[in-house]
């Protein structure tokens, strides 16, 4: 039973790393060049090995916007000339991008909302009678979630959720939920811990019921840690291909990685058309993740106790 | 159970509104995983297929899975590439790492810029490096004569894992590379100071030092990367749904094909076994992390 303290104390102590590491950076701790100036060297290697990470990116946007005459003509590397937004339009149709981004966006948003408020609310509850059976056996049995990918549980949920009329967004909605819960647990328990118990009792002194005091003492206290469970939801959420793919049953209703299956089918040619519309499908992750960088960065190492 | 005659403090009563807010994770947990985990395990043991009359056969599924050429490509495959993945991901984020923790300018634009891949979604990223391998690869074989790229890899059955390898490390070094880092700079900048007076090499620093200080980031970060690597599927989608042939077809893949083929129970024996390898896995990357408590 002693496995739940050392995996807290691992989400924790991670946490301290990053934050340690920014505190302490004068004393520039694991780094090689302690001279006192910058390695020129070093930033160039750098930034060539940076030109992998862009040339995919660079060649998504530039195609995006060429002609159809110049998409075809081979050269994938080459700028927009003309400038041409034709294959937006054409992929806004095609796609029907509206009702694609529709869904995705309820299904986002529920896996959003829905991870952390039920992450929240169990994790207090957990945390709050570590000393009853059932609160610690739920913590365990929520975890465990850790331990089942999907593919493992993917034909017998595909089954499930026809037999109860949830092969549509709702039922993935679901499943993106239960399948980040363990995540979200893991990081709330761990700072629900570190929340002085004093706080909490002046709270209830003053006459507060736990509902109240959830609400207007705890949540607002979890922020930190809602917006990196939230990101992480929506990263998962927005992103994910297999689970719609495969539990949703009406082609109408899928979401927008799904529905980028067509260029692959049809219209295979129409370069800057399919171009567009992946653009336009991965844009609101690469623009939500530019704005919220910090938590990214931190949920990943406190998240690597997960599994 | 032998803690019974422990004393403990008189049982307070616990307040019914957290049972309110714990009820609604277990039912829909137990309603969304459990019972489709249990359901499938079930199933293993049947000659079901998917749906109408079946019956029960014990343990037919597994044997059959032995003999079973398709299966046992999917696993060989599946093993093999999150191996080299495995190798070549944590090879490249941890010396990313340690140049991103260095004394350099712009170091905040280039971690930004690096970790972009790991936003991205895994099939629309395989569909822009689809077109990449497709096209301008074999263009770029053909102007330079390099008869092996003159021909899409992807087309290629002894080639074709090779970009995936590449898709799936792209996307996977950011997540790698900032568990490195977070492991470097928790690194004291002491013992370099002392190896740096001995005449200790950056080379050597790095090997003798810098290595063996952050092991057990090396560890969490190649077992999270093989159980990922292990459930392939989008990126596969993306560049070869599989092909040329059954090439490329992992575990997850053959796993799904049980919806369509008509072998429901016999890929849910897949399942299961591949589930009980994911267990252990899983397990001991919580008994190495629990024993080092330097992470």
């Amino acid at each position: 039973m002693s496995t739940q303290p050392a995996l807290i104390a691992e989400g924790i102590e991670a946490t301290a790393t990053l934050e340690d590491g920014k505190a302490r950076r004068r004393p520039a701790s694991a780094v090689r060049s302690r001279g006192n100036k910058p390695s020129m060297s070093l930033m160039i290697v750098l930034l060539l090995c940076a030109i992998t990470v862009v040339v995919p990116l660079y060649v998504t946007v530039s195609m995006a916007f060429k002609t159809q005459a110049q998409a075809v003509d081979g050269n994938a590397f080459s700028l927009p000339a003309p400038f041409s937004v034709d294959g937006f339009v054409t992929a806004w149709n095609l796609t029907n991008f509206p009702a694609a981004f529709g869904v995705s966006v309820v299904v986002t948003a529920g896996t959003v909302i829905g991870t952390v408020l039920l992450g929240a609310l169990a994790s207090y509850a957990i945390s709050r009678n570590w000393d009853r059976k059932l609160f610690r056996y739920s913590f365990f049995y929520l975890l465990a979630a850790m331990f089942i990918p999907f593919p493992v549980v993917a034909l017998p949920q595909i089954q499930l959720t026809g037999l109860l009329g949830l092969d549509n967004p709702v039922g993935v909605t679901i499943l993106h939920i239960m399948f980040q819960l363990s995540f979200s647990i893991l990081l709330f328990t761990a700072f629900l811990r570190s929340i002085p118990s004093e706080l909490e009792e002046s709270a209830r002194l003053d006459g507060a019921t736990t509902w109240q005091t959830f609400w207007r003492l705890i949540f607002p206290l979890l922020a930190p840690m809602s917006a990196t469970v939230g990101i992480f939801a929506f990263l998962a959420s927005w992103n994910d291909f297999m689970m719609p793919s495969l539990i949703t049953s009406n082609p109408a209703l899928q979401t927008l990685p799904v529905v980028q299956s067509i260029f692959q089918t049809q219209f295979s040619n129409n370069y800057n058309v399919s171009f567009a519309s992946y653009l336009m499908a991965m844009a609101p992750a690469i623009i939500v993740y530019l704005f919220t960088q910090r938590w990214v960065m931190e949920g990943v190492t406190q998240g690597a106790v997960k599994g | 159970m032998t803690t019974t005659t422990v004393p403990r403090r008189p049982r307070r009563k616990v307040e019914g509104i957290y049972y309110a807010f714990l009820v609604p994770s277990l039912l829909l947990f137990t309603l969304a995983i459990t019972v489709p985990a249990i359901i499938g395990i079930f199933f293993s043991f049947t000659n079901s297929i998917g749906f109408g009359e079946w019956e029960i056969v014990g343990l037919i599924n597994y044997i059959a899975m032995f003999s079973d050429p398709a299966i046992l490509s999917s696993y060989l495959f599946t093993f093999g590439f999150a191996a080299v993945t495995v190798v070549l991901v944590n090879a490249i984020a941890f010396l990313l790492a340690v140049g991103l923790t260095a004394k350099i300018r712009l170091k905040t634009a280039l971690r930004t810029v690096f970790v972009i891949p790991m936003v991205v979604s895994g099939i629309i990223i395989a569909y822009v490096f689809n077109f990449l391998f497709s096209n301008s690869l074999p263009a770029f074989g053909q102007a330079t004569g390099i008869g092996v790229l003159s021909e899409s890899i992807l087309a290629n059955p002894d080639l074709a894992w090779i970009g995936i390898v590449i898709v799936t490390a792209w996307q996977a070094i950011p997540g790698t590379l900032l568990i490195y880092i977070a492991g470097l700079l928790a690194v004291p900048g002491d013992v370099y100071e002392a190896a740096d007076l001995d005449g200790a090499s950056k080379w050597q620093q790095l090997l003798r030092i810098t290595l063996p200080l952050v092991v057990g980031y090396v560890i969490i970060n190649v077992l999270l990367g093989f159980k990922n690597f292990l459930n392939a599927y989008d990126v596969i989608v993306g560049l070869t749904n599989g092909g040329p042939g059954t090439a490329t077809r992992s575990i997850p893949m053959t796993i799904v094909t049980g919806f369509t083929g008509g072998d429901y129970a016999y890929q849910m024996a897949n399942a299961t076994m591949f589930f009980v390898i994911v267990v252990v896995i899983s397990l001991l990357q919580l008994r190495i992390t629990r024993g080092r408590n330097a992470i």
